[in-house]
């Protein structure tokens, strides 16, 4: 886990940022935190469409997780008007232990699938539950091959 | 022979941060730039009710109940954390793209729309989308360079889009959005409570005491009643009324913006895609809904080199980094008039049909969320409100 982290700062530093792509947000639900699942044409070189969604739709699951009105969110909800809201003073929120789980997964995503093909995922959360952040990297060192797939970078792929 | 001091100075993100907020306690407490109307609101109800404790309250916990004061107690410090956790917490703020995303979305723009010859103004920048069967538009804040979220809107007084946004209150100092609502209401709700609870009380013990010493003695003995009950009068017009049309609100899932602008109503418009259709699932989704946390990230740490020379220039208080923004806000959403036309909507609400700008002209908040009703104070505050308040200032 450790050598992975490393292996992420490595890219960073080896690794010139090409481009980011934006992916972004799915209203068709409502006002709920949705993610398009639209596959964006500038990781067409470099990411299989299946790991692109299956990402986005575990975070959409995620987010529905956190936003989810039912029974423990109203008896949480109800307990903290009792309380006057100083029971957040020493207890998490809901939605705050989810996001953690998401950054957590996030950061699995990133070691395991996306920084082994020179992209990285940035949570939402640091851009204000807008985007989802791709940035894509070009590989200046000619020894670390991001991806085992030749990426040819001619058709609809980054510049 | 100058020598240069180069040293790593922590600094918060709320240091720049833009828009118009004021931010305390090292980024724990974010609030409008205008304080004043706020100061007369804590003034007035902790004035009001020091009186009530220390007149009203020691004659009838002994005559009457001793269970009174402690009732009145527990309301009043219910109202102020409510009121303390509206005017501090972050209303839903949606922090502004970052170059790169607004290059990214510019282009899309491009890509669909074509580009605009110079000089010529380019066409409003709206995407359709379709939620539960309705066809929302969502519009492209030039300001904060994104396409604003559904219900969300552009605040001219704070100069951030709020998700959610109801309405910028001044009596609170902050605009009331997403993550704040259900503490406002609880605000104006307790508030009434409370209101109304001193005002009984008052003439209860006026009408006890009057039968022992008469009416005119009571009066004299404790003339701070006169002032409260006045106070309560006034108060009970324009807060329960608001209570009133917020509970309205709340029961139809809609904001004060979205009624103003009749955004739901009509023949030809759109039902409103986010009612649950039923009161009671509506009031459980605004008031007891998840509360998202804030994603400002006020408090967390920009590591920045500066040099000695140059000089400490990080000093509390939001830094306007877009002077411009001020004319671009204007061609936004106007808050201001969403502000007052909401509060004239608050007082005159009778169920008929909101008399929207109109009355917002002639500038005067007439469903205040503190104690009086009468117009010319805020008149008077109203020059003030748009004047930076120099002493107050954080």
């Amino acid at each position: 886990m450790a050598s992975e982290a490393h292996d992420l700062q490595e890219l960073r530093r080896s690794a010139s940022l090409a481009t980011k792509v934006f992916v972004q947000r799915d209203y068709s639900d409502g006002t709920l935190c949705q993610f398009q699942t639209k596959f964006p044409l500038e990781l067409d070189s470099r990411l299989e469409r299946q790991l692109f969604e299956e990402t986005v739709k575990t975070l959409n699951g995620f987010y529905a997780e956190a936003e989810k009105i039912g029974g423990s969110s109203y008896l949480e909800g109800c307990l903290a008007c009792a309380t006057a809201y100083f029971i957040f003073l020493c207890m998490e929120t809901h939605y705050e232990k989810v996001l953690k789980k998401i950054a957590k997964y996030i950061q699995e995503q990133n070691e395991q699938v996306y920084a082994p093909r020179g992209l990285l995922l940035t949570d939402p959360v640091e851009r204000g539950m807008r985007v989802i952040e791709i940035s894509i990297y070009e590989d200046r060192c000619s020894s670390r091959s991001t991806s085992s797939r030749s990426s040819s970078s001619g058709g609809g792929g980054g510049r | 022979m100058s020598v240069m001091v180069v040293r790593k100075k922590a600094m918060r993100k709320w240091e720049k941060l833009p828009g118009r907020n004021t931010f305390c306690c090292d980024g724990r407490i974010m609030m409008a730039r205008q304080k004043g109307i706020f100061y007369l609101t804590l003034f007035l109800i902790l004035g009001t009710c020091a009186l009530f404790f220390a007149f009203e309250c020691r004659y009838l916990a002994v005559q009457l109940s001793p269970a009174i004061p402690v009732f009145a107690v527990v309301l009043f410090l219910f109202a102020m954390a409510m009121l303390l956790r509206t005017s501090f917490s972050d209303p839903g703020v949606i922090p502004r793209a970052l170059p790169d995303e607004a290059a990214f979305i510019e282009m899309e723009i491009e890509a669909t729309n074509g580009t605009v010859p110079q000089g010529q103004r380019p066409p409003p920048r709206i995407k359709n989308f379709q939620i539960n069967n309705q066809i929302v538009k969502l519009k492209y804040c030039y300001t904060c360079k994104i396409f604003r979220p559904p219900r969300a809107s552009h605040c001219s007084i704070c100069d951030n889009c709020v998700e959610r946004f109801d309405h910028h209150c001044p009596w609170v100092g902050n605009c009331v959005g997403k993550r704040n609502y259900r503490y406002f209401y609880l605000f104006i709700l307790s508030l009434s409570l409370l209101t109304i609870y001193i005002f009984t009380f008052n003439i209860v013990y006026v009408a006890l005491k009057s039968l022992k010493i008469g009416f005119l003695n009571t009066l004299k003995e404790t003339p701070g009643t006169v002032l409260e009950v006045l106070i309560c009068f006034f108060t009970l017009w324009s807060v329960v009324g608001l209570t009133g049309f917020h509970t309205f609100l709340v029961a139809l899932n809609q904001t004060t913006n979205e009624d103003i602008k009749g955004a739901w109503t009509g023949k030809n418009r759109v039902q409103n895609p986010y009612s649950h259709g039923n009161i009671v699932k509506n009031c459980c989704e605004v008031l007891c809904g998840p509360l998202p946390p804030s994603v400002l990230d006020r408090r967390g740490i920009l590591q920045q080199e500066e040099s000695g020379a140059q000089g400490d220039s990080s000093t509390r208080g939001p830094s306007t980094q877009e002077p411009g923004a001020l004319e671009k806000s204007s061609t936004q959403e106007p808050g201001a008039a969403q502000v007052l036309s909401a509060q004239a909507v608050g007082s005159t609400r009778e169920g008929s049909s909101s008399p929207t700008r109109q009355s917002a002209v002639p500038m005067l908040p007439l469903s205040p969320t503190g104690m009086p009703e009468e117009t010319q104070p805020s008149a008077v505050e109203l020059p003030a409100q748009t004047r930076d308040d120099g002493p107050t200032e954080h």
